[in-house]
């Protein structure tokens, strides 16, 4: 143990022996490996502790009898009684009643309460009064072809709960925020929630939510709520904490009280910055309603994952279609709004002036008009005409993938495969096929010489979980596909992070694809992919690939950037090849940034395990996928998501910790 | 420690002669400690320590330790470091941004450190002003309301506050930017509205933090030059940090050199440039011209026996680079007279060992005599007659 520096000396940069450490540590970390490996080929097989599909451990059902237990108490215990029972109803409440006014038949009436028209009047009016005339057409045609495609309804569904769990979101996220921005104490205390909040995969509290909020609108809520408060907490005490000290200085020093503080400069100055948490939180929330329709929230989620189920390409691609152009559209909406908020300040124009009122007030009457006739009138109130577009989308959409899997099957069989027989199964044989105390070893050996003692500890309980959990194998082989993700997802991330980061031409290009990429709600990617790939592991890593190589690209692109311009202009002046360049002076001294890229790519990688399992990736995935759907399987479904949970922790303080041995580490000349 | 090191060479620290009024602002054994248990260190042996051995020893920064200093009403008090020698902590410390670990601050009779928050709070609105570094503006809004700000929050009604913010920005030369936004003007122009802002709740004593520091050369003295006409018009009470000698000397009534958190000299400007505390002081202004800052009182000395006394006379704030073309084309001795009585005389030896460095021959110190006798009828400004020079 000795070769291996503590933390603290790593940090203090005790340049030289931190470096020969290093060194040492490197060759020991090839030693453990070989050694693995060659034990593996002796002991191969035994101990493996493999489960089969339907097999329980007595903690399962142990678990599945817990959730009955509280299934039983949902009306005589008193926490349910009077409290979560309260909660429920009142999301469910709220939902309804905003379904009741966009979605859904209401008030003895055939149609809701708004009809398209009217929805689409107001939406395009929010869009004009707080954005711009681009993003109010674009709003107006997004609305519109929410009914051409044949899914208006289900769009106001989708938005509905949207709507209903974003101002939820909000209204705690906003106070909470602002309250962390001003106290260090409720910060210190708020980080690691979040933290977790974020990092937790988001299947893996769907299930034990219905136990709570039974299934339905209420559990989508709130699961939808976990996943989108956390950016805007974060977002807006970020923005209460970086203004400029002096300017909070001139402020106190003026005399003012906390509260002033507040009101007149931090929340004014923060203003901006709370948007782009209010448009992340709904982005998030978005994203995380179309997941919920798991667990039978309605709206378009339902739509693509009843087609996924069937394997319709067709009508998975249409509603998905849908799902993006709604993203689109109030990513468009929110962010034009932020920046409406800076010009009005730049351009120092007051709110209130004249010309501003009359075409509010102008807005404000045509909207009304448009609202009382699809109140009134059917043409307006059902939109005419039936999925005229919906039916050729799906057709084109269904014949063009069949196209492609004929025409393309030689191409993606062979890149299938190579993955599959090259990359996949020699690691997931050597992961879940050694004894399970082998691995673990291995694993705790690794994290102590890459990321040191903490992380080690830290391995060790998550390992030891894993096996009490009884689902050591199916986590082993989720690992494997894990890091096989993971390592393509760095392939990726190096590659075209490094070009984009040299070339301002090539950012310009690849970013918005990659924030398209990153908004797009994850169901989406499944469906091109299935159409390509059929249901395989190698599917879910793709899918995985895809949702995670956006962050990992633009976070090494950003490192790539940051590297100090004059020591690049040193190496250029001194002669450097590109590739010298690069390998020689900005890949190493992104490094931190690049270690960044990994463990954000191996979080979000994680995440999609169980959208794996929905699409042929096996282990855990498919244990949480099966436990919403079989009875009796509901509790291994929930070891499963623990199991998700503490392999996620274990890999994210791993990388963690070296990541920040990494960065305290000086660069090697 | 610094204080002991103050021999009999320059003016006592805190009281200067002549100062007879009670002070405005009064600083006695002033600590700032930041750290873990900071407070563990004023009054112990810690405190004896170096910044750096105490750095090491309990991971604690004494940013300032024990300054004791007063400001006399109306006078423009200059604090004086290079970066890292706690000359913005210890204005800080003075209005109470920077809670002081140890030490008093008085403001007439009043116990500033003993102030209530709400106490504090009326101070920091009626008698006290700050002018930042970094202006500290918002940008959310216009110039009009950044400079009413301090009223608005002391809850002076809009009329009055918008009336009284027209008139100091007239004041400060920004008429007709009322409507501006902050990131539309110069850097100058943002300045003169933190002076704005600092004038209009019409202080007593005005804090200066390194004003200028972010502002180009030529800016910059435009500025100083605003601040010394402010100084004459309104007469307000003003403590102004700087790392610039040159500021230092063209602003200050009297200067305090800090370094490493410590008070090293206290006087003057020409005491400051004519009898240096010890070796950092010196050299510190080893690249002042003189000649530019010294007053005659310097330099002269009694007249020998037979010279002739029908020179002209010069008072004997007089600075010697003015007084030099009078005395090279006197041809004899010029007296230095205040109030009818021959001080001293000065000839053209004495100006030209000024200008040109000391003759080998007669080297000889010149401070002794000059430490008791310059004596400042008051306050002095003597930096006021070299404007135009283009030092910088």
């Amino acid at each position: 143990m000795a070769a291996v520096p503590t933390t603290a000396t790593a940090a203090t940069g005790a340049a030289a022996p931190g470096r020969a450490g290093w060194l040492r540590g490197r060759y020991l970390t090839v030693i453990v490996l070989a050694a693995w490996v060659a034990l593996w080929a002796l002991l191969r097989g035994r101990d493996t502790l493999a489960l089969g599909g339907a097999e329980l451990t007595p903690l399962h059902t142990r678990l599945s009898e817990g959730m009955d237990a509280i299934d039983a108490g949902r009306n005589s215990n008193p926490l349910f009684l009077y409290f979560i029972n309260y909660i429920r109803l009142f999301i469910d409440e709220s939902v309804t009643f905003v379904q009741a006014l966009i979605s859904r038949p209401s008030f003895g009436r055939p149609v809701p309460v708004i009809g398209w028209l009217g929805v689409t009047g107001i939406a395009t009016a929010v869009a004009l009064l707080y954005g711009n005339r681009r993003t109010a057409l674009l709003t107006a045609a997004g609305f519109a072809s929410f009914g051409l495609l044949g899914l208006w309804e289900e769009s106001m569904d989708t938005l509905a709960l949207t709507l209903t769990a974003v101002v939820l979101a909000l209204a705690v996220g906003i106070p909470l925020g602002v309250w962390a921005g001003l106290s260090d104490r409720v910060n210190r205390f708020l980080t690691p929630v979040l933290d977790f909040m974020q990092t937790m995969p988001t299947f893996v509290y769907l299930a034990p939510l219905t136990l709570f909020f039974l299934i339905g609108p209420a559990s989508g809520t709130v699961a939808t709520m976990i996943y989108a408060t956390p950016p805007v907490i974060r977002i807006t005490a970020h923005g209460i904490r970086e203004i400029p000290v002096s300017t909070l200085e001139a402020s106190t020093s003026l005399g003012s009280t906390r509260a002033q503080a507040l009101r007149k400069v931090r929340l004014p100055l923060a203003k901006r910055t709370i948007i782009v948490g209010a448009n992340q939180t709904i982005m998030a929330a978005l994203s995380m309603v179309t997941i919920a329709a798991l667990i039978d929230a309605p709206g378009l989620g339902k739509t693509v994952l009843k087609a996924l189920q069937t394997l319709d390409v067709g009508t998975a691609f249409n509603a998905g279609l849908a799902i993006v152009i709604m993203a689109i559209v109030l990513d468009r909406v929110t962010s034009a709004a932020g920046r409406r908020v800076e010009a009005e300040r730049r351009s120092g124009r007051a709110r209130g002036t004249r010309a501003r009122r009359i075409e509010a007030g102008l807005v404000l009457a045509a909207t009304a008009v448009l609202v009382y006739l699809s109140h009134v009138y059917v043409w307006a109130a059902e939109f005419p005409g039936g999925a005229g577009l919906g039916s050729y989308v799906k057709q084109g959409a269904g014949a063009a993938s069949q196209w492609a899997q004929d025409t393309l099957v030689t191409y993606t069989d062979a890149l299938k495969n190579l993955i599959t027989y090259g990359l996949l199964n020699p690691f997931q044989s050597l992961l879940a096929g050694s004894p399970w105390w082998l691995v673990a070893l291995v694993v705790v050996a690794l994290a102590l010489l890459l990321a040191g003692a903490r992380a080690a500890i830290v391995a060790g309980v998550s390992l030891v979980l894993l096996v009490l959990l009884g689902l050591w194998h199916d986590s082993m082989v989720t690992l494997a596909t894990t890091l096989v993700a993971t390592l393509i997802v760095m392939v990726l991330g190096v590659v075209a992070g490094v070009w984009m980061g040299r070339s301002a031409r090539v950012d310009q290009v690849l970013r918005p694809v990659l924030d398209a990429g990153q908004t797009m709600p994850a169901f989406v990617y499944l469906v091109p992919i299935l159409g390509l790939f059929g249901a395989t592991r190698f599917t879910a890593i793709i899918a995985a690939v895809a949702f995670a190589a956006p962050v990992s690209i633009k976070l090494v692109a950003e490192a790539v950037r940051g590297v100090s311009p004059t020591a690049v202009e040193a190496a250029t002046a001194g002669g450097s090849s590109t590739w010298q360049l690069i390998a020689k002076v900005q890949l190493p001294m992104a490094r931190a940034g690049i270690t960044l890229a990994a463990s954000q790519g191996l979080i979000y990688v994680l995440s999609m395990v169980v959208i794996g399992g929905l699409v042929g990736a096996g282990a855990l995935g498919y244990d949480v996928v099966a436990g919403f759907s079989q009875y009796q399987l509901r509790g291994k479904g929930l070891a499963a998501g623990l199991a998700i949970v503490v392999l996620g922790i274990m890999l994210d303080r791993i990388m963690r910790a070296a990541a920040q041995r990494a960065a305290a580490r000086p660069a090697p000349h | 420690m610094a204080a002991p090191s103050l021999t009999a060479k320059s003016s006592p620290p805190a009281t200067a002669p002549g100062a007879d009024d009670p002070p405005i602002l009064d600083v006695r054994g002033l600590w700032k400690v930041f750290g873990p248990r900071a407070d563990r260190v004023v009054g112990t042996p810690l405190a004896e320590l170096s910044r750096t051995e105490l750095k090491q020893r309990t991971g604690c920064v004494a940013a300032v330790r024990d300054v004791s200093f007063s400001v006399r009403r109306g006078e423009v008090f200059v604090v004086m470091g290079l970066s890292g020698s706690g000359k913005s902590t210890l204005v800080r410390c003075l209005t109470r941004l920077v809670e002081p670990t140890a030490g008093q601050v008085r403001l007439d009779d009043e116990d500033v450190l003993g102030c209530g928050e709400r106490r504090l709070r009326e101070l920091r609105r009626h008698r006290f002003g700050m002018v930042f570094q970094h202006f500290g503006l918002l940008p959310h809004r216009r110039v009009l309301d950044n400079v009413a700000y301090g009223l608005e929050i002391r809850g002076t009604k809009k009329d009055d506050r918008y009336e009284r913010a027209r008139e100091v920005l007239e004041l400060v030369g920004l008429a007709g930017f009322e409507g501006s936004f902050p990131d539309q003007l110069s850097g100058g122009m943002q300045q003169r509205v933190g002076l704005a802002r600092a004038l209009a709740v019409d202080p007593e004593v005005l804090f200066f933090d390194e004003p200028f520091s972010a502002l180009d050369p030529l800016i910059r003295r435009e500025m100083q030059n605003e601040v010394i006409r402010l100084h004459r018009e309104v007469g307000k009470t003003m403590i102004f940090i700087t790392h610039d000698l040159s500021e230092a000397l063209k602003l200050g009534d009297r200067i305090l050199i800090m370094r490493d958190g410590a008070l090293v000299q206290m006087g003057t400007p020409d005491q400051v440039v004519g009898a240096p505390a010890d070796d950092y002081v010196r050299d510190f202004v080893s690249d002042v011209p003189k000649s530019d800052v010294l007053t005659l009182p310097w330099i002269m000395r009694d007249p020998r026996p037979g010279e002739p006394l029908d020179g002209p006379e010069l008072a004997p704030d007089t600075v010697i680079r003015d007084a030099a073309r009078t005395v090279l084309s006197a041809g004899r001795p010029v007296k230095v007279v205040s109030g009818g009585a021959l001080l001293g005389v000065v000839t053209t030896a004495e100006i030209l060992e000024v200008i040109a460095g000391p003759d080998p021959d007669t080297t000889q110190d010149t401070t002794p005599d000059a430490a008791s006798d310059p004596d400042p009828d008051g306050p002095d400004p003597v930096a006021t007659d070299r404007d135009e020079d283009g030092r910088s």
